[in-house]
């Protein structure tokens, strides 16, 4: 007999459960981010991996929502003669949240993936056994470089998308809207303040945690076999997306103490 | 004198199927030992169980005097082994002498010439340097094989572990790598436990082979008496084997 309170009980438990082993894995993860050995030639490789080979695309995306961020606000302001605020608009939306949440779904989509592809192809090729009869813990050598690379490399990613979604803000305004490029620039200054700036890099911090601990653990926990790896792949980027998007909510919850 | 022991081994896996029914096997210091037995059989768990990578349930597995159960508590029991995986598990994000550099970094981390030693064990298992700066993916399977032998040999253990080590491989190449196989145990004068369903492989590599059916040993002997030893499984595996290697002849 078809029970729905026993099935979503059930669901519920099982949910606790990988919450608890994800919190798990996160916590020995970054602990094995600050004790010896360092494998500081991994640890470059991902940052070029999860930092410089995702510029492009976050360079793409800041610029495209910078551009239609200008565009939307002088639609919609128009309604009430405020359009001399789309500087202001773009350079508080893009810094506060369209920065690190476009940066870091980008990076989630892009990285948490690949991250977890590369675990899980070690799982199932045996190569994390390896690490272990080599007496390598597989913390150290896979978990932590991930994770030291996407706290460093997605608040610099974050600071690039700024920059560049603010300058697709500038074209728009001052090429379509006929702003003036001196007072767009002086009220973007103006209402640029650094705690946006900076409660963005440190969300961009815990979404570069969020992107690492995820792909890393559904790669490790990764069933045998290319659908394995396939179904590994579809969870880190759900669920490092899911991550990022609680994060930046509670994030700003208490950066600005609403 | 005991190298290996295996006391009782039980193992089983969420959902009840117990893949190790207590298992008891006795492998001697230097002896070359074969672990035969059908595909899903249990060989690849009883290899892992040794290594300490999957726990064991009951029993004890003991090597000289430490048991597998002090594993994470320390390095010593893990420094005995080597082991060459089936599917070699070289790492694909290096070259092959990084592969062999990075085991002997590993095992003896106040060594300044890992380099030279990786390039010595990489000559020795009868690779030609221009493969030296190649990537795992960018080499034949036997060449694989032989690196992956490299690493292996290069930490200098007590116990060498192959499993299935001619799988994948055509037969010329195969028997040049039981050949380099047991040159090497015989050079080194370790121990060795090997993971096979071949025959031929158990016959030319061993000293004894043990026999694993249904999650137990039921059977341990030299592989020249497998004919005619009087346990039914056992015959009937020689002569499956045996027919097989006829069927393909004629």
């Amino acid at each position: 007999m078809f029970k729905p309170m026993a099935t979503l009980g059930s669901y519920a438990l099982a949910s606790l459960q990988e919450i608890g082993m994800i919190s798990i894995f996160a916590v020995r993860g970054i602990k094995s981010c600050f004790l010896p050995p360092f494998f500081w030639r991994e640890i470059f490789r991902q940052l070029m991996a999860l930092g410089f080979y995702s510029l492009p695309i976050v360079g793409l995306t800041a610029i495209f929502a910078g551009m239609v961020l200008a565009l939307q606000t002088y639609v919609g302001f128009t309604r009430f003669n405020a359009e001399g605020a789309v500087a202001s608009v773009v350079v508080i939306s893009i810094t506060r949240e369209l920065g690190p949440v476009f940066a870091g779904l980008m990076v989630a989509g892009r990285t948490s993936s690949s991250i977890a592809a590369e675990i899980g192809s070690m799982r199932v090729s045996e190569q994390i056994d390896a690490l272990i009869t080599l007496q390598v813990d597989p913390y150290k050598f896979l978990v932590a470089p991930r994770i030291i690379a996407g706290v460093l490399m997605v608040p610099f990613l974050v600071l690039i998308a700024d920059i560049i979604g603010v300058m697709g803000g500038f074209l728009v305004s001052t090429t379509l809207l006929d702003f003036s490029v001196g007072s767009y620039i002086a009220q973007t200054v103006k209402n640029m303040e650094m705690i946006d700036v900076i409660s963005g890099l440190v969300k961009a911090a815990f979404f570069g945690l969020s992107v690492a601990c995820f792909g890393c653990y559904h790669g490790f926990h990764c069933d045998l076999g290319a659908r394995g790896v396939g179904n590994a792949t579809t969870s880190a980027v759900v669920s490092s997306c899911i991550g990022i998007l609680v994060l930046n909510y509670l994030l700003t919850a208490l950066f600005f103490g609403i | 004198m005991s190298k290996i022991i295996f006391d009782c081994v039980r193992k089983s896996f969420p959902g009840g199927l117990e893949v190790l029914k207590g298992v008891s096997l006795s492998v001697k210091g230097g002896e070359s030992h074969i672990i035969l037995g059908q595909s899903g059989c249990g060989k690849s768990v009883f290899l892992k169980c040794l290594l300490g990578i999957m726990a064991i349930d009951s029993g004890d597995i003991r090597v000289d005097d430490l048991s597998v159960k002090d594993r994470l508590r320390s390095g010593e029991y893990m420094r005995k082994f080597s082991i060459l995986f089936q599917g070699n598990a070289l790492f694909d994000s290096m070259t092959i002498i990084e592969n062999v550099e990075f085991g002997i970094g590993q095992a003896k981390k106040n060594i300044s010439k890992c380099r030279d030693m990786a390039a010595e064990k990489l000559l020795a298992v009868g690779l030609e340097p221009r493969v030296f700066d190649l990537y795992p993916s960018e080499i034949s399977g036997g060449m694989q094989k032989r690196a992956a032998m490299a690493r292996a040999i290069a930490v200098e253990p007590e116990i060498l572990l192959f499993d299935e080590p001619t799988s994948g491989l055509d037969p010329v190449t195969g028997g040049v790598i039981c050949h380099l196989l047991r040159d090497t145990v015989k050079n080194l004068g370790v121990t060795s436990l090997t993971i096979t369903h071949d025959l031929k492989v158990a016959a030319f590599l061993s000293d004894r082979v043990s026999v694993l059916n249904q999650g137990d040993i039921v059977w341990t002997g030299h592989a020249s008496t497998m004919k005619k030893c009087g346990n039914e499984f056992v015959e009937h595996f020689y002569h499956a084997s045996s027919a097989i290697g006829e069927d393909r002849t004629t």
